[in-house]
């Protein structure tokens, strides 16, 4: 049996919304990190979704193109909070507004 | 052989490329080789061209060749052609012929200069420059050949920039070129305008078709001449010339004696038609000739450099070149530049070996005496004061005779006596040079006498072929006095002077006669030069006590820098502060400073929304993002 496409698109919504109302909560760079990995990830879910439903293999190769990116994007981010913890012995944004204009 | 005329400014213009780009990878006897020997292939080509006139009698003048088209805009065009004529001819034997003795003698006089590869690049430009000048077949890239010897001028002039004098003359004589230039360009817009080309021929015939005629003519031919006066140093703009002594010797016996200076007469007896066409324009060239010939003959005759004297002195005899042609005698104009050329480079060169033998010396007050110490440079040196004084038998003699019999044939008495009497003070100047360097007591410096030598045979045997020249160059345009066809020169030049401009013929008793009064003027200004500064030498200070005020006046050179300085510079100078302090300061860097300040204000005024907090910035990136759903979606 097939769970039809919809369902797939009700749960990637909500992990998207999840995903917001994460970062915005959230008050450390790590929790608000895993936030955004969650919205690109519900984002890779509603792709997949419409790739099943519609026959349609572009929409594939755009999520192996978000993997990459979000790859990337982890790496790069973490060493970033690893260096802002290494100088400033905190990682909570309230600490982090040395761009304040 | 007419096909190789084109090829003549070429070799010197490799050799300046050559030197300018590689010039520090080579050796001085390469640099020597090159820069001597590319101005000896033009003097060859020059040669077989003027050769190939002779044999070419039934065909049509000018030659032209054309390289490839250069300008084409709408209705307007230009050629980059050469055209090739008798008075081309007389030109391109003059400058390669001479530029070629001065190249030799240079490598001498500079041989011991740090900046010996760099001399010659310039030098070889020029010379590619003024061949261009001269055999540009339109007055476009006439022009190119006529900024481009100013350049090389201020180049030269500026030679040894370390020294101020040096680069300010240098800047002195470009910005006065300007001026003139300013004059030229407005001159050649109106031909192209009305002519739609600046060929020569065309021009000729545009004047000859009646198409530039009377007022027209006039307008643009004084226009023209504006820019003759910068380059040829005429009055008003001549007050470069004497400054532009701080280049080196050679330099101003090529450039500010020989070839540059005289590119002013040369661009008047090319277009003679068009000033022909005009009456008072003509007037105009013969009356500022004779005054400039008389002015800067009694500036000479009170200096002590050496050069100055030289550099007055060639003024006044550019003046006489201008006077032969505003009277419509341009082949005598023509001559006189031919054999000024000869005699006043072997002044020059002459003086320049004197200053190489007293180490840089050039005032003549320390002079005196010389004759005996550099025996072969006094024979050239007595051999250009006679030729230039217009003693009987030598070539300015002839020249100058030719100019001042066509002013008085004209009716033109007032300027004839004019250069009489510049004649006489030309003789008396040039034997006061000669006697206060050759002869009587010696007052050189002891420093200078330590170091005392003759000049090396590179510079003293181009003296002696230029001595030659300045002796029998005057025989190819004998007076008519002896024949109509004696004058070969005039007859040479004929193809390219039109005929009704030439000189109305003197009764044989009146030629005679102002051929005497010539000769006695020569004499009696030798003679008052050897009363002066042998016989008597207490004399020139007394007169100076007699007439302080003219001597003041003289010896200041009629204070005509101080003039321009006070009426010219100084107003241009306080108004360019004025300018500076009130708009530049004020205005332009007020608005930038003003749009710099505002860019600010608006920058702190909404700079309230940069926290710093990355929250605050993905809140406003999700009201955006909202926003644009909402759009899109109701």
């Amino acid at each position: 049996m097939t769970v039809p496409a919809g369902y797939f698109f009700v749960l990637s919504l909500v992990l998207f919304v999840l995903g917001i109302v994460a970062f915005f909560v959230k008050r450390d760079l790590i929790s608000q990190f895993m936030a955004i990995e969650v919205m690109l990830n519900s984002a890779n879910l509603a792709f997949l979704a419409l790739a099943r439903q519609a026959h349609f293999a572009d929409a594939q190769v755009v999520v192996f193109f978000i993997i990459t990116v979000a790859a990337a994007e982890a790496a790069i981010g973490l060493a970033i909070v690893l260096v802002i913890f290494r100088r400033r012995k905190s990682i909570r944004t309230a600490d982090l507004n040395s761009l304040k204009g | 052989m007419r096909d190789l005329f084109w090829l003549i400014p070429f070799p010197p213009a490799a050799s300046a490329l050559a030197l300018i780009l590689f010039g520090r990878f080579l050796s001085r006897k390469w640099v020597t080789i090159q820069a001597c020997g590319s101005v000896l292939v033009s003097f060859l080509l020059s040669i077989f061209s003027f050769a190939g006139l002779f044999g070419s009698a039934g065909e049509s003048l000018p030659w032209i060749k054309i390289l490839s088209p250069w300008i084409k805009a709408g209705a307007f065009g230009a050629d980059f052609g050469f055209q090739f004529d008798p008075l081309s001819a007389v030109m391109v034997l003059v400058v390669t012929g001479v530029g070629l003795l001065i190249h030799v003698y240079s490598v001498g006089y500079m041989a011991h200069d740090k900046g010996y590869t760099r001399y010659f690049a310039y030098l070889n430009l020029f010379m590619f420059a003024m061949l261009l000048l001269v055999l540009a077949s339109n007055m476009v890239l006439m022009f190119v050949g006529w900024e481009g010897v100013g350049l090389c001028s201020y180049l030269l002039i500026g030679f040894w920039f370390e020294r101020k004098s040096a680069s300010a003359a240098g800047k002195k004589a470009f910005i006065v070129n300007r001026i003139g230039d300013a004059g030229f360009l407005l001159g050649l817009l109106f031909l192209l305008t009305i002519v739609g080309s600046s060929d020569f021929t065309a021009i000729n015939g545009a004047v000859r078709g009646g198409t530039i005629g009377g007022g027209l003519a006039t307008l643009i031919a004084l226009l023209l001449f504006v820019g003759a006066t910068g380059k040829s140093a005429q009055i008003p703009l001549y007050i470069w010339l004497p400054d532009a002594m701080e280049g080196p010797t050679p330099v101003s016996a090529l450039i500010h004696a020989a070839t540059m200076v005289t590119a002013g007469v040369y661009m008047v007896a090319r277009l003679n038609v068009l000033f022909g066409a005009s009456g008072s324009a003509g007037d105009v060239v013969a009356i500022i000739g004779a005054a400039t010939a008389v002015f800067a003959a009694t500036m000479a005759l009170t200096q002590n450099d050496i050069k100055r004297v030289l550099a007055y002195s060639t003024i006044s005899q550019l003046g006489y070149m201008f006077l032969g042609c505003g009277v419509g005698a341009y082949a005598a104009g023509v001559f006189h530049l031919a054999t000024h050329a000869f005699f006043k480079s072997l002044l020059f060169l002459s003086a320049g070996s004197v200053i190489h033998a007293l180490s840089g010396e050039q005032d003549m007050r320390k002079m005196g005496g010389l004759r005996k110490y550099l025996p072969r440079t006094y024979p050239p040196f007595l051999v250009g004061a006679i030729a230039i004084s217009g003693v009987p038998f030598l070539s300015g003699f002839f020249s100058k005779d030719a100019i001042l019999t066509s002013a008085f044939a004209q009716g033109k008495t007032i300027l004839w006596a004019l250069g009489l009497a510049g004649a006489i003070m030309t003789a008396f100047y040039m034997f006061r040079l000669i006697f206060m360097t050759f002869h009587g007591p010696e007052r050189i410096s002891e420093e200078a006498k330590s170091h005392l030598h003759e000049s090396p045979k590179v510079m003293t045997v181009p003296l002696a072929i230029l001595a030659v020249f300045s002796i029998i160059a005057g025989y190819v345009g004998l007076p008519a006095i002896l024949g109509e066809k004696a004058d070969l020169f005039r007859r040479f030049l004929a193809p390219v002077i039109s005929p009704a401009a030439e000189a109305r013929a003197l009764s044989i008793g009146a030629e005679g006669l102002l051929i005497l009064a010539s000769a006695g003027a020569a004499f009696l200004g030798i003679f008052v030069a050897y009363l002066f500064y042998i016989r008597s030498p207490h004399l020139p200070q007394a007169l100076a006590d007699r007439l302080p005020f003219v001597h003041k006046l003289l010896y200041n050179k009629y204070y005509v820098d101080e003039a321009v300085g006070a009426v010219v510079i100084r107003p241009l100078i306080r108004g360019s502060d004025l300018v500076y302090s009130g708009f530049d300061l004020k205005v332009i860097d007020g608005a930038i400073n003003g749009s710099a300040a505002a860019a600010g204000f608006f920058g702190k005024a909404l700079s309230f929304l940069q926290t710093g907090f990355v929250k605050d910035y993905a809140f406003a990136f999700l009201l955006g993002v909202a926003l644009i759903l909402g759009v899109f979606l109701f």
